[in-house]
């Protein structure tokens, strides 16, 4: 990146709630239902009905906000955002304007080995709308309403990001926390959880910001960072040939990757806010903020901190194993019911489960193979019953089947042979048929010996205890 | 007997003098009879005596509340499951509503017989029943006159006997004017006493739904139903309903009265301002204390009124839009043109015009001198109230500057027309309560009696009431050719 201009990026991230109804009505939130299945007369904004505030919303933004360790405010309003479009159905938007229920906060992001604390303006509680749908309607448009009254968390952060590498970080922590804390279920196909960035180039060492343009929906983290970059070569390119950037909302078109202007400054509404009179303003008190405290999880940061000094892990290990909080109560789990080194789980938590998973696409809530049955398996490799090879083919068929690895091991006849005699009488023979290799090993080349073992572990179709065989080989071979 | 009090009404079905299907048949028939008043814009004659067969049954079960067998009518505003509610406009002419307001379940439940949905001026916009779609509607006391508004539907057909006791709603007066200018007894409850769910809102801050009776007693009877907290209304309050009926004979001896100056000044018509001291007379002979009092902001009430109340019904209005209920322009060639066109073709001018001035009010760079200004000014009159109440138990003075007046005399000056409220709407923007009941008459029109309490006193305002109507009969009267 040209090292002249210096880069400001804010970010608008808007989080649909986990709650199971809607922000201000009973309907249920379930995503996926047919079209207008989950819309009720307040949903459809008919003549005469009333919002009633879901007390769930607030105690899931007030989580949020002690999480960040933001200011709660003792009072916060909701008010009228007033535009027309069919997919609103009330023709206003109750949103929260002058006075959010979550004031300034901050989160800490770690790009390339160094931490940087960002600053959260505020976070504040509001309706979806619902969607309206071009397609499949022969030039007319359908609307569907079950998202209308969905609650949504918009959470603005400060301009304090100087590179679209710290604004994924940002955007990642931020998921990484809704999730932990259980109030998002982060699901970004969904439109779960969803993001806006301002973005603006000044010249290096200039206080002043930029004119900035925002970027609406981009709604995956490969999409930030190629949208934000794109952006800003935009931008440079249009300063540096003598233009001037205006004041503009750009959608980022992910097919052509480029982002193009959706309507300008002179275009953008009044959207003539008023406070709801329908709602009363939302009072928070200490005790409130209490119950809600001790509800709160071990955090992200802390449980890295944690999991470096408990289990001895390096920083990228533990970053991967507290990436949510359902992977590291799975990697807890294990250590717990496995009884083993810590280390041995660490490996195979973040090697064989997350490989697996990767390649079969699936969350770690989704995982086949549960902590305790992983346990049996690593109990088994402990205590020499298996090897660490045999191990990965029993991993295998228990990320098929429901047995447990010993059922497994007992089915298969993958148990570990010790008998020395059994061993010394194949490599006895695998001598006797390999004159050549012998010769060669004896005149000194070391790599043969290699040869030895794979043809012994091949006959005994792995099963050999390694380290026997290693043993016996020695024995034999003597130079 | 359709000039019976609901009270009556009650007596009558359980001493086997008539039952509801027979009441019920002849308050129809009346309505049938004097359908040049306007007073409905909907009759429900079928499902009106499917439920007051029901009610019958529940009186000889004597399983039966006050207002079990009772023939009431709903404002066009409160929605009623499966019944067209058009609020007075073309916007929802063809609307059936798919759910019941609160009130209206109430009312159900507690047994009362709906005959229809009464007239109102349009949203609940206007001062005379003129702004509705369906027509104006005649004052029974002189056919040529308006009924007052908004609730004029409901004020003229409790004054003609075509209901025994009718809802209304009250967002500047349009409970108390009508009920003045009929001759009727008027109840605009403190703002969250009745749930406003299923009230289609005008100003949200402001609305009060309420009864309109002929009498103190038979309010009493209505609110009784009409009242408490819904789960459903963040704004209705959760705080006990005392019993309304049981306090009306409480004698009035040491009640304070407070005349407020500046309900007495210019503009008040002369032989209006004689009727109401008269009626404070009354009150004098009752025991009562009268002293004046004064609240120095109430001139500030209409202009403030002007901007808040606008400014709500611009975005309470919006979702009118044509795209999933009401009225659809045809052909619409794109969003833009269904929108303007919908809304044009629908919305009548008084509805026009206060979503014109409250969405000015609202837009950036107005908003700080208008909409926060008169919020501002609403607490200062809010604590002109509060103050005076301190000192006495209730304020009296007149509903109305003038009696009834003539149908299409001030459509053509709103600023006139909104004049007609200037006594009416600094309660509503306190959130009071207030009372309009009958007190004489002016060219043989009637002439209300304001009587506003403090928050939550309706037991209070309608004890005061009654006692006054047990010693008077100007709730009796009748207007000619209604006997």
């Amino acid at each position: 990146m040209n090292s002249q201009w210096e880069v400001v990026i804010g970010l608008e991230i808007h989080a649909q709630l986990a709650t199971k109804s809607k922000i201000f009505s009973g309907a249920s939130t379930a995503y996926g239902a047919e079209p207008n299945t989950q819309a009720c007369a307040v949903d459809l904004g008919l003549p005469g009905v009333l919002p009633v505030l879901n007390q769930e919303a607030v105690r899931m933004a007030v989580k949020f906000g002690l999480a960040i360790e933001a200011e709660i405010a003792p009072y916060s309003v909701f008010a009228r955002k007033n535009y027309f479009y069919p997919d609103l159905p009330k023709g206003y938007q109750i949103s929260q304007f002058e006075l959010p229920i979550v004031g300034n906060g901050h989160l800490d992001i770690d790009v390339d080995g160094v931490t940087k604390r960002i600053g959260v303006t505020r976070a504040h509680l509001e309706e979806d709308a619902g969607k309206s749908l071009h397609e499949d309607f022969h030039g007319l448009t359908g609307i569907d309403l079950n998202r209308a009254g969905t609650p949504l968390l918009e959470i603005v952060s400060d301009p304090d990001m100087r590179s679209a590498k710290e604004a994924v970080a940002y955007m990642r922590k931020l998921h990484e926390l809704v999730r932990y804390l259980e109030i998002c279920d982060g699901n970004m196909q969904e439109g779960s959880f969803r993001c806006d960035a301002n973005v603006s180039v000044r010249p290096r060492g200039q206080a002043e910001f930029g004119t900035r343009a925002e970027i609406k929906n981009i709604n995956s983290f490969r999409f930030v960072e190629k949208a934000i970059n794109h952006e800003i070569e935009r931008q440079i390119d249009l300063i540096e040939s003598g233009g001037k950037v205006v004041q503009e909302t750009r959608l980022y078109d992910a097919n052509k990757d480029e982002t193009r202007s959706m309507r300008g400054k002179e275009e953008a509404n009044d959207y003539r806010y008023f406070p709801d009179p329908d709602l009363l303003p939302v009072e928070i008190t200490e005790a409130f903020k209490d119950e809600v405290r001790v509800t709160l999880p071990e955090l992200p940061d802390a449980k890295k901190r944690r999991f470096i000094e408990q289990y001895g892990q390096d920083d990228e290990s533990a970053a991967t194993l507290t990436s949510s909080r359902q992977l590291a109560d799975y990697y807890e789990a294990l250590v717990d019911a496995s009884g083993g080194e810590a280390k041995i789980c660490t490996n195979w938590v973040t090697g064989d489960v997350l490989g697996a998973l990767n390649k079969a696409g699936l969350e770690i809530g989704q995982c086949p193979v549960d902590a305790e049955r992983l346990a049996g398996l690593l109990k088994r490799i402990a205590d020499d019953t298996i090897s660490g090879k045999i191990a990965k083919q029993v991993f295998e068929a228990m990320w098929q089947g429901q047995e447990t690895a010993d059922q497994i091991i007992e089915s298969q006849g993958l148990k570990q042979i010790t008998d020395t005699g059994a061993i010394e009488a194949i490599i006895d023979k695998i001598i006797t048929d390999n004159p050549g290799q012998v010769e060669q090993y004896l005149s000194g080349k070391d790599k043969v010996f290699g040869f030895f073992v794979g043809q012994v572990m091949k006959e005994m179709q792995g099963k050999a205890n390694p380290a026997e065989v290693n043993k016996i080989l020695k024995t034999k071979l003597k130079r | 007997m359709n000039n019976k009090t609901i009270a009556e009404l009650a007596r009558g079905l359980r001493s086997g003098e008539f039952s509801s299907v027979e009441l019920t048949q002849d308050y129809l028939e009346r309505i049938r009879q004097f359908s040049a008043l306007n007073a409905y814009i909907t009759v429900t004659a079928e499902q009106a005596l499917a439920q007051a067969e029901a009610a019958d049954k529940r009186l000889a079960a004597r399983t039966a509340d006050l207002l079990t067998g009772i023939p009431i009518a709903q404002k066009d505003i409160f929605c009623t499951d499966g019944v067209k509610t058009s609020c007075g406009s073309k916007m929802l002419d063809n609307f059936i509503s798919p759910y019941n307001a609160t009130v209206v379940e109430k009312l159900n439940r507690a047994g009362a017989v709906t005959l229809g949905k009464l007239n109102m001026d349009e949203f609940a916009m206007g001062s005379s029943n003129e702004t509705s779609f369906y027509g104006p509607v005649q004052n029974p006391w002189d056919v040529t006159c308006v009924p007052g508004g908004s609730s004029g539907g409901s004020a003229a057909a409790v004054a003609a006997g075509l209901t025994a006791g009718a809802t209304g709603t009250d967002t500047g007066g349009s409970i108390r004017q009508p009920a003045a200018f009929c001759g009727i007894t008027g109840l605009k409850p403190t703002y969250g006493r009745v749930s406003r769910y299923g009230m289609i809102a005008y100003a949200s801050s402001l609305d009060q739904g309420g009864p309109m009776t002929r009498t103190a007693e038979d309010a009493a009877i209505m609110l009784q139903a009409m009242a408490g907290f819904d789960e459903k209304d963040s704004t209705s309050v959760d705080m006990p309903v005392p019993d309304y009926s049981a306090g009306l004979n409480q004698p009035l001896s040491g009640l304070k009265i407070g005349l407020p100056k500046e309900f007495f000044g210019e503009g008040l018509n002369g032989e209006i301002a004689a009727v109401i001291e008269t009626a404070v007379n009354e009150y004098r002979k009752l025991g009562a204390e009268v002293k004046e009092v004064s609240m120095p902001n109430l001139k500030y009430a209409i202009p403030a009124y002007y901007v808040i109340a606008p400014a709500e019904c611009s975005a309470n209005l919006s979702r009118f839009d044509g795209v999933r209920f009401g009225y659809r322009c045809d052909n619409p060639a794109d969003l833009a043109d269904l929108y303007t066109r919908s809304r044009g073709e629908a919305f009548g001018k008084e509805v026009k015009r206060r979503i014109l001035i409250g969405t000015y009010a609202l837009s950036a760079g107005y908003y700080d001198a208008y909409y926060l200004k008169a919020q501002k000014v609403r607490r200062l009159i809010t604590d002109d109230f509060k103050s005076a109440l301190a000192e006495v138990d209730v304020l009296m003075g007149p509903v109305s500057p003038t009696v009834a007046f003539g149908l299409g005399e001030k459509t053509g000056d709103p600023i006139q027309m909104y004049l007609s409220d200037i006594y009416t709407i600094a309660v509503n923007l306190a959130g009071l309560p207030a009372m309009s009941i009958p007190a004489g008459f002016v060219d043989n029109k009637p002439v209300g009696l304001q009587i506003i309490g403090n928050y939550f006193a309706e037991d209070r305002l309608l004890n005061v009431a009654h006692r006054y109507q047990m010693n008077t009969d100007w709730h009796k009267q009748v207007p000619k050719g209604f006997e």
